[in-house]
């Protein structure tokens, strides 16, 4: 949270977009939180990804809900609209959001604890209903603002700054999404932006509910030896299963990498994932496969990274209510108030 | 033995059945035979909170002055209910009726001598006409139908047309219902003598219609542009959002792709319901929820954010018995504190107090443009007694040429000519500041909304003079909204009199009767109906022109006058409580007694100083 505007100024040799927006035109406002916070690296991949994309920056909507990470939409894409909302409640006021305007990207960011403790239930429901948004969760398993308290993700076995061993079972939000019907589910670390950017770039373009469980580890209260969200544990530990590249349009360069070694997947909005194999044998589009996977992954103590889940056909919460294509938020009074005749008719059967 | 109540079209008649045995669609036509006969009619549903078993009451009130708060007292009553006889047979008035299954004897012990007794052998007639279980169980309300229309001089045609309309759907049961009430009404004329209470046909219904409440609340809805809901079923509100469905099912759809102009979310709790209109008010649209007490309390957080982020948001209240799960399926007015001062901090809202259906539509339109012209939460304060029954109420009425009034939205156009915008900047001095929508403009416009501290121009601060100013403009537009809100109704007794008397919702229909019995007593007393929260000064005027106004409510802890006290700094001994909270309706001789109490006890007694 901070009034701080970055000056404007920039280099002049800044690459632009096919917009004509430069990187910095995705910027927000300066950071706040600790240096060196995961969190900022994650910003950062936003805005990478946004200015990839083309993204129009007033286009798309960000939410977040209370806690470190959900400070952060204050720190990039200053020219949209962002709502800091209540803990642990960003995932209905992003499907309001949603319902009342369709036409836009909504970005909801959150953490594990808004999302895995006090929000579980809404994290599970926006997921299962599928409401069409990118929904990041900036995961560290630790309150920040609060000092040090173990979220709901913090594995069981894992020791706190202070000392303290976590007994409760951690919650695993990819596995979780998976089985609620989420579309687009992936996990990465922020400390790798080469994975994590176009992670991004491919759910802000999946039509549907596209989660990312990423792994931010907090300097100041979970880096330390027993816990199971630091740097070094998550790099010792981490299993990515594919590498992604996002092609928009049809412009799909193949030639460089080696046959059968690809997976080529086509969004709704005719974008194309490219999925570099590393573990054999993973197919993202394999719902009940992805589930095994990641359990028999997660028995062995590894974290599986990359794009785990994805269904290039699905549907969207407007679909299932069968919405008109323009915003509900843009009706006009003549179709939205019914007339004289059908009030009448309402009255006479009332009698 | 009393006389036998000698009435015509005039007096009351309760069913006591079982839940669950099909009773209310005999008790249903029962009711609208009444009405096409011309007759005015109030009817309430006294149910449990229970799907099959438990003991259910439809009282009716026939009234051919137009009566139709509840008036208190049986004259017939028509006893089902074997679990419910003492307590049933208990209630009828001397002279009164009652209406029983006589297959089985009764001792003797179990009746009263100063009422008329009818026995009607209805088990045995029905098992003798049907074998089939579920035959047996829904005919026999037909066959107690077809004998009180003998008995209580009911048009036979009316009812034989009413059974047509009511199966049209399904036709093939139309000849079994009629042959079911013929069994009733023969048996009747062949055995008994029609009772003292009787019907003629008159013309006191006119063009009115009979409907409930949450149907109405639901259609205003519709016609105040709501275009999401979001909502979790709680007893008494769940019809508000179903009446909703139904509505824009047949009014909301594009003629051409048949696509829908609404979304609707049954949400999985109350708060994830006030989180979606939450984020659809934000995002321009119009929405709303619809809940009970409970929900009240678990949308708090929302409330306040609302509140202090300015975000236009609908809640429908359906109020029932408190605290806690309380009096699910009773009525009260017992949510006015929790809603006027929900949420944590220095918070006030909006209420709109409707007295009936026809105040349920208005409002229920109303209050979306009152929500998008003060980007704050309206409360629109129903409960069960109108939300759930059907009232006898004028018909729907809509001004065709209404605009809908969306309020301070700056546009893309006033951007791009320069406007200065700040998201809470008090532009015109009445407190209510411009918003954006998202997308607007790509460079201009565009803001975060927090629930914490901010200045003007949506930067966050915690600077205390800054926090402090826009609490103080957040109070200029509670001001503001005084103006816009439905002003109270004043009815000023014939002659001059120094004692007032204070009420709102649903009271009104016993409000209207115990008034003219008190007139025609000879006792004067102003009336003021209040119809909204903030309060108009012409409340307090009122007040501070009589020396005892009586507030009357449906709630133990008297929550308007409280309300009144802390809001207007009334001296609390001005106001004298009179209220009824039992979960059933307050009656007209309720009020009446009340304040002919009241007022005797007010009068100066010999040696006493004059006031």
């Amino acid at each position: 949270m901070t009034y701080i505007a970055k000056p404007e100024f920039h280099h002049p040799s800044l690459k632009a977009n096919a917009l004509g927006f430069t990187r910095r035109d995705y910027e927000g406002k300066v950071s706040t939180l600790c240096a060196g916070c995961g969190h900022d690296s994650i910003s950062a991949a936003i805005v990478q990804a946004c200015f990839e994309i083309d993204l129009e920056p007033h286009r798309l909507a960000k939410l977040s809900g209370i806690g470190c990470s959900s400070k952060t939409p204050d720190y990039f894409l200053g020219a949209s609209h962002g709502f800091n909302t209540v803990h642990g409640r960003m995932p209905s006021v992003l499907t309001g959001a949603n319902l009342a305007n369709r036409d836009l990207i909504y970005l909801g960011v959150s953490g594990d604890g808004d999302s895995a403790s006090i929000g579980l239930g809404q994290f599970a429901h926006a997921m299962r209903r599928g409401v069409n948004m990118a929904y990041i969760v900036e995961n560290n398993g630790v309150y920040g603002l609060t000092k040090g308290q173990f979220s709901a993700t913090a594995d069981k076995g894992s020791k706190s700054k202070k000392g303290v061993v976590n007994s409760d079972s951690g919650i695993d939000l990819v596995g979780l999404a998976l089985q609620l019907g989420a579309t687009f589910v992936a996990r990465s670390f922020s400390g790798d932006k080469e994975q994590l950017v176009p992670l991004i770039k491919a759910a802000l373009r999946h039509k549907g509910a596209a989660f990312i469980d990423v792994l931010s580890p907090c300097i100041a209260f979970n880096n330390h030896k027993g816990s199971t969200k630091s740097f070094d544990w998550v790099r010792e530990h981490n299993e990515a299963v594919n590498r992604l590249d996002v092609m928009q349009g049809r412009m799909a360069v193949r030639a460089k990498y080696e046959p059968g070694s690809l997976t080529e997947v086509t969004q709704h909005d005719g974008s194309v994932l490219l999925l570099r194999k590393i573990a054999e044998d993973y197919d993202p589009t394999d719902h009940v496969g992805a589930i095994n996977y990641l359990q028999q992954a997660h028995a062995a103590g590894e974290i599986v990274t990359g794009l785990l889940y994805v269904d290039p056909e699905a549907e969207d919460l407007h679909d299932a209510l069968g919405t008109v294509k323009r915003p509900l938020n843009a009706l006009s009074d003549d179709e939205l108030v019914p007339s004289a005749a059908a009030l009448d008719k309402i009255n006479a059967a009332l009698r | 033995m009393s006389a036998p109540i000698a009435a015509v079209n005039d007096f009351v008649v309760k069913f006591a059945n079982v839940n669950g045995s099909g009773s209310a669609s005999a008790n249903g036509l029962f009711v609208k035979a009444i009405l096409r006969m011309g007759v005015p009619v109030s009817a309430r549903n006294i149910f449990p909170s229970n799907i099959q078993g438990l003991p259910t009451w439809y009282e009716i009130r026939v009234s051919g002055h137009g009566w139709l708060g509840r008036r208190g007292g049986v004259d017939l009553m028509v006893a089902m209910n074997p679990q419910t006889w003492d307590r049933d047979v208990g209630e009828i008035e001397p002279g009164g009726y009652l209406f029983y299954d006589s297959t089985k004897p009764m001792p003797a012990d179990r009746f009263r001598a100063d009422i008329n007794i009818v026995g009607i052998p209805l088990t045995a007639l029905c098992n003798a006409a049907y074998v089939e279980p579920s035959k047996r169980k829904v005919l026999k309300n037909i066959i107690y139908l077809g004998a009180l229309t003998y008995l209580l001089g009911i048009e036979r045609g009316v009812v034989e047309a009413l059974l047509a309309e009511e199966y049209a759907s399904k036709p093939a049961l139309i000849p079994a219902n009629i042959e079911a009430l013929q069994i009733g009404f023969d048996h009747a004329r062949a055995e008994l003598k029609p009772l003292g209470l009787q019907l003629r046909r008159s013309d006191k219904v006119g063009k009115r219609i009979f409907v409930d409440g949450n149907t109405a609340a639901g259609l205003g809805a519709v016609y105040g542009g709501a275009t999401v809901c979001a909502w979790y079923p709680i007893t008494p509100s769940t019809s508000l959002a179903e009446a909703f469905i139904s509505y824009c099912k047949k009014l909301r759809h594009d003629s051409e792709t048949g696509e829908a102009r609404y979304a609707i979310v049954q949400a999985e709790d109350e708060i994830a319901s006030i989180g979606i209109v939450t984020g659809a008010g934000w995002n321009g649209a119009r929405a709303f929820t619809c809940t009970s007490g409970p929900g009240i309390s678990l949308m708090q957080e929302f409330i306040g954010l609302s509140y202090f982020a300015e975000i236009p948001a609908v809640i429908f209240d359906v109020q029932r018995g408190g605290p806690s799960t309380g009096m699910p399926t009773r009525t009260q007015q017992s949510d006015i504190l929790s809603a006027a001062y929900a949420s944590h901090g220095d918070t006030k809202h909006v209420l709109l107090l409707p007295e009936g259906p026809n105040e349920c539509f208005e409002f229920g339109a109303l209050a979306f443009d009152l929500a998008d012209r003060l980007q704050t939460m309206i409360f629109v304060m129903l409960d069960l007694d109108m939300g759930m029954n059907e009232w006898l109420i004028d018909p729907f009425d809509w001004d065709h040429d209404r605009v809908l009034d969306r309020g301070k939205v700056m546009t893309a156009e006033m951007l791009e000519a320069g406007a200065d915008f700040g998201r809470y900047k008090d532009v015109d001095g009445d407190g209510i500041p411009y918003r954006t929508l998202p997308a607007t403009h790509p460079s201009k416009g565009s803001y975060f909304t927090r629930g914490t501290s901010r200045d003007p121009y949506a930067r966050y601060s915690e600077e205390g003079a800054v926090y402090v100013d826009n609490m103080e403009r957040l109070l200029r537009k509670f001001d503001t909204a005084k103006t816009i809100v439905p002003a109270p109704i004043v009815r000023n007794a014939p002659r001059k009199t120094s004692y007032g008397v204070i009420y709102y919702g649903s009271t009104s229909p016993a409000m209207d009767e115990a008034l003219a019995q008190l007139e025609a007593e000879g006792l004067a007393v102003d009336a003021l109906r209040i119809r909204a929260f903030p309060f108009a000064g012409e409340i307090f005027d009122f007040i501070a022109a009589h020396d005892l106004v009586f507030v009357v409510e449906q709630n133990r802890d008297a929550q308007l006058r409280a309300l009144l006290i802390n809001e207007g700094g009334v001296d609390p001994a001005r106001l004298v409580k009179v209220l009824n909270y039992d979960g059933s309706p307050i009656t007209a001789r309720f009020i009446k007694a009340e304040l002919a109490k009241g007022m005797d006890m007010a009068k100066p007694r010999a040696g006493e100083m004059v006031r």
